[in-house]
């Protein structure tokens, strides 16, 4: 699997990093270098062998349903890069 | 008054306990030491004299009262993964450059508790991604052996401290080998425990699943002494293990007699520089000496350890760093037009190449029609790995080997080409991709003058065993307490 | 052409947990803006989620009402997407593995009912929210839903026409209501439903291409959001057109469903277990012990009422709409201790309580009338102390009032004289005097004007100030003016 330009700008895209055309030329060589060491990988017999998440089978422990949490919404916005009235500003949302 | 700090942390708790020295005295002599190495070695991002003195002011206090913890009054600095209230916290990235943390990590409160003074938060490679503390937004950290070479990664700031007399201790995180490199590189000891056994709350995600803290320190009594600190269950992080409390100390005098130490062909095939390779075998005739018996043991799939690393890392990372986003803390881009542009230009400016190139890669293989070809047969590799692990552990109770396959390389050395630097973790990625606890201890030394580092690889929750291993070793040998001529202070 | 529509709901039900699925914070309705978003709610860098148990346990008892299994073990996937109300940048949820599969749900359609297959239902969190108004040209994000716990139920394509839908969708909200997992306020955005709408020729196999209309809060959207989606599409096709499989939203203001632009750039959701989450494991000890605490289901109590009290299927499903109803009217049947009367009670509880509920916009529970009160009343029609008549009225008072002791109805009926004459004589003497007061009319009785012996009862209430027995004045009448 040999990724081409189109496809360097369609992940970026889903990746919401944008990209000069000289960024995805350079991309386009260190991604397709890093996919071929990756891709010694794939001809592994892996037939019936179950796909391992995480380190340990064990099950997720569970909150009992108690509010902990208080209102703390000054401190965590007093770095946000904009806020007004209490909410974050984005650039309008249009749907 | 005499400087405890070389000697290691326990020293130095010790030297408080006795009243031979006060936490402020201490504290305001190694934040002037820090003051003087830091525009060199710049190992730490951040540090607050006032508030660490402040802390080592009520440390002295506890002392006097009489009710100081084992750790009440030693400095310790942490990496900048690590969540700190009221300290800039920036995972050595742009993105979080002036981001000044609300709350504490796991690993922080359990420090606070004992008492240590945070000495500052340390350099590191931006997300905790790299092998060299080159990708750092706040430039590449210096290894104080060389300061033309890097003190490896991603926590070169702790190692480079700790092995600069800078702090007797700091914490440090390990995805796919960043305890255990640095600390070989810069000749200092560290240790990975096994999955689960430290909370990850607070601590800023990289791959979730192999992500774990653990301590950077001089030997391995001190190791055993942080671990007992920052081991322990936290119901805030769903992959924290419930088991009861261990004294890690437990082994430190146990004897090597009849202890099977595995030694994997893949580890010792070619890939090791022969200076490494000199400082590992000699260090395994120092353990055969002590009465451990070497055996030969089989890793077949080790070697797939790096590609599938490189599928589950960057896949996991892509998610964990979406919510780097501009929009309610961390950089904006100053000017944009409309929301998707502000995200792209964003995160386009607040991230730094290497976690770019990390984001691609793990965004594209969980695409759809690539994800089972790239991100599930990664799993199903890393079932391999864990078996193989699973089974050499049939035959010998640790593994030993390589931390690193050369000694540390000159800044700049990789820079055009990631994959040579993504060689550096080869020995160190499978414990990771098995959730084993792993540690590297000082074995020598290379090319150069520079540290050898000999890893150690241990079943799950054997942490005592092994540090009773390292501390056997570091009995019969003094790598460990060498420091690097130019910071002997 | 003869048309098939085919319709699958995907619902999402707020799960009524006091926090949130992964946080601490409250998911309490109406706070001040981001004041009830936590650390966790903000993705801010370190934090972890841990899944809360009380949602799941509603998970369960969902799964457990519609007859479905209930996965041993279940995995927590994320969905990764950009958007400003997603602090994560993905959303938890279940993805290959939900919690709960299978199941069904019997609507009523027509004078009968049907069963719809459910595909599965699922845990996830909610995303924030997006305002669009007074700033600039910004958009302002509240993150205080951010994190709150939903059940997504997903049917199979199964339902034919809009009002199946409808139907649908009501038997499900009264479910998760009754079973306790939802409030189920729809403005508050408890309950809201995502429709997938296709159509195809009759007989055709292929489904047709679908749309996926989203966020339809009201019954009354949801149907017209569908009959406006299957005209579109079969307009489309007639004309030679060919329908896009598109996420749409419907416009209630315009009446009219229109493409969603900014979902639409090829979308990647990247989904793969969330490392952050072990598997969920549910085992049989848990499962029983929800089972064991599910109360007895709206099915099974509609057979009951049919087949025990004698009930017709109308009644027993209008009385099974809620479970305070259903509870209200056995509170009143028991409390008369006259199950032969369950008739009497279904008709006042579907007739006079529920026109006064609806009238004073009130739910059951904070009826102005107790279930005991209520049934005070009941007594004294059943016992002949007052008319159904007169019964309206002391209900009407009792109303006024507030009444919850069983007592409420007998103190009205004295302190206003309202109980029925039923005393032959007194009777009698009223009667009489009326007869004799009206010859041309006893004279058209006996002509056989059934309208003209009508008159006489009239006057008789009237005399009796609607308090005569009219039973028994009726049949005075008959011996009097018949024999």
């Amino acid at each position: 699997m040999a990724l081409d330009p189109d496809a360097v700008r369609r992940i970026a895209l889903l990746a919401r990093i944008a990209v000069t055309d000289s960024e995805v030329a350079a991309l386009q060589g260190e991604l397709n270098s890093i996919l071929g060491m990756i891709e010694r990988m794939q001809g592994v017999n892996t037939a019936g062998i179950v796909p391992m998440a995480h380190a340990f089978e064990m099950h997720t422990p569970l909150r009992d349903d108690q509010v902990t949490e208080t209102d703390q919404r000054a401190e965590f916005q007093a770095g946000a890069p904009a806020v007004q009235d209490g909410l974050y500003l984005v650039p309008r949302v249009i749907e | 008054m005499s400087d405890p700090v070389p000697l290691g942390l326990v020293a130095t708790a010790r030297a408080l306990a006795a009243r031979e020295l006060s936490s402020v005295e201490l504290t305001g002599a190694l934040l002037e030491r820090i003051a003087c190495a830091n525009p060199v070695l710049n190992a730490f991002i951040t540090v607050d004299p006032e508030v660490s003195l402040r802390q080592a002011a009520a440390a002295d206090e506890r002392i006097a009262r009489g009710d100081a913890g084992p750790l009440t009054g030693v400095p310790v600095a942490h990496k900048d993964i690590f969540m700190a209230r009221g300290w800039r916290t920036t995972c050595a990235s742009r993105m979080l450059a002036g981001f000044v943390a609300p709350y504490d990590a796991h690993v922080i409160e359990q420090f606070d508790a004992a008492g240590a003074v945070n000495m500052g938060k340390l350099n590191m490679d931006e997300f905790a991604m790299g092998s060299s503390s080159e990708s750092s937004f706040f430039g590449p950290v210096r290894n104080p052996w060389d300061i033309t070479r890097v003190p490896g990664g991603s926590s070169g700031g702790s190692a480079a401290a700790v092995a600069a007399g800078l702090v007797p201790a700091a914490t440090a995180t390990d995805t796919g080998g960043s305890i255990r490199q640095p600390a070989a590189l810069c000749g200092v000891s560290g240790l990975k425990p096994t999955y689960g056994l430290v909370s990850r709350y607070g601590m800023i995600a990289y791959a979730s699943s192999l992500d774990q803290a653990g301590p950077i320190a001089r030997n391995a009594e001190d190791l055993a002494v942080l671990m007992n600190l920052m081991a322990g269950h936290d119901r805030r992080d769903a992959t924290s293990l419930a088991r009861p409390a261990e004294d890690y100390r437990r082994d430190l005098q146990r004897t090597l007699k009849g202890l099977r130490v595995g030694l994997p062909r893949a580890y010792f095939a070619d890939g090791m520089s022969p200076d490494v390779r000199a400082g590992v075998e000699s260090a395994i005739a120092v353990l055969r000496r002590l009465g451990a018996e070497p055996v030969e043991v089989e890793l077949p799939r080790v070697e797939l350890a790096l590609p599938a690393y490189y599928v589950i890392a960057p896949a996991e990372a892509s998610s964990n760093l979406s919510r780097f986003d501009g929009v309610r803390y961390g950089h904006r881009a100053a000017s944009y037009g409309d929301l998707a542009d502000m995200y792209s230009r964003t995160r386009a400016e607040g991230f730094g190449p290497e976690v770019r190139r990390r984001i691609l890669i793990g965004a594209f293989v969980l695409c759809h029609g690539y994800y089972d070809a790239y991100y599930l047969q990664a799993q199903r590799v890393r079932r391999l790995i864990a078996e193989d692990f699973a089974s050499a552990f049939e035959q010998c109770d640790v593994i030993a080997g390589p931390t690193s396959p050369t000694v540390a390389f000159a800044l700049g050395a990789h820079a055009d080409d990631p994959l040579q630097m993504y060689l550096s973790d080869i020995y160190t990625i499978a414990p990771n991709l098995a959730g084993l606890p792993a540690m590297s201890i000082p074995c020598g030394f290379g090319v150069h003058g520079l540290p050898v580092g000999l890893q150690l690889v241990g079943n799950y929750f054997t942490e005592a065993r092994m540090l009773g291993i390292a501390a056997a070793f570091q009995r019969e040998t003094e790598w460990h307490l060498r420091a690097p001529a130019a910071m002997t202070p | 052409m003869d048309w098939e529509i085919v319709i699958g709901l995907e619902t999402h039900a707020q799960l009524s947990t006091h926090s949130k699925m992964f946080s601490g914070a409250s998911i309490a309705f109406g706070a001040p803006p981001n004041a009830q978003a936590c650390a966790v709610d903000l993705a801010l860098p370190g934090v972890l989620p841990v899944p809360n148990r009380a949602a799941i346990e509603r998970a369960i008892r969902f799964g457990i009402a519609v007859g479905a299994r209930i996965n041993r073990r279940s995995v927590f996937a994320r969905k990764n997407y950009f958007y400003p109300d997603l602090p994560k940048g993905y959303q938890i949820s279940q993805y290959e593995l939900p919690v709960v599969e299978g199941g069904t749900l019997e609507i009523p359609v027509g004078s009968g009912t049907r069963v719809i297959h459910l595909t599965r239902a699922h845990l996830e969190e909610d995303a924030g929210k997006s305002l669009h108004e007074d700033f600039h040209g910004a958009t302002g994000i509240d993150l205080n839903r951010a994190g709150t716990p939903l059940l997504e139920i997903v049917s199979e394509p199964e339902l034919g026409s809009a009002e199946e839908a409808v139907a649908y969708a009501r038997t499900l909200h009264a479910l998760v209501r009754w079973i306790d997992i939802c409030d189920g306020n729809m403005q508050e955005g408890s309950f809201r439903c995502d429709a997938n709408v296709s159509v195809r020729p009759r007989g055709q196999t292929r489904l047709g291409t679908r749309c996926e209309i989203k966020n339809l809060n009201s019954f009354r959207f949801l149907d017209l959001a569908i009959r406006h989606e299957v005209a579109r599409q079969i307009e489309l096709i007639e004309s030679g057109g060919r329908v896009v499989q598109e996420t749409r939203l419907y416009d209630p203001d315009r009446d009219e469903t229109r493409s969603m632009r900014s979902k639409e750039d090829a979308q990647d959701y990247r989904y793969f277990p969330d490392p952050d989450l072990p598997p969920l494991w549910v085992d049989d000890d848990w499962m029983a012990r929800v089972a064991a605490a599910l109360p007895e289901l709206p099915a099974a109590c509609r057979a009951r009422y049919q087949s025990d009290w004698g009930l017709s299927p109308y009644d027993a499903a209008t009385l099974t709409q809620s479970r305070d109803l259903s509870a209200y009217f056995e509170a009143v049947v028991h409390s008369l201790g006259a199950t032969d009367q369950a008739k009497l009670v279904a008709n006042w509880v579907t007739g006079e309580l529920a026109a006064a509920l609806n009238r004073d916009s009130l739910e059951v529970a904070n009826a102005r009338i107790g279930a005991l009160a209520l049934s005070g009343l009941l007594r004294r029609i059943v016992d002949g102390t007052i008319s159904g008549k007169i019964a309206k009225d002391v209900f009407d008072a009792m109303w006024t009032d507030g009444a919850v002791t069983p007592g409420a109805a007998d103190d009205i009926i004295e302190a206003r004289g309202l109980r029925q004459i039923s005393d032959s004589s007194e009777l009698e003497s009223i009667i009489d005097a009326i007869i004799q007061a009206n010859p041309a009319q006893v004279a058209e009785v006996r002509a056989g004007k059934e309208k003209a012996f009508n008159y006489f009862v009239g006057q008789a209430m009237k005399a009796t100030r609607g308090k005569g027995n009219p039973a028994t004045i009726n049949a005075i009448l008959r011996a009097r003016l018949t024999a």
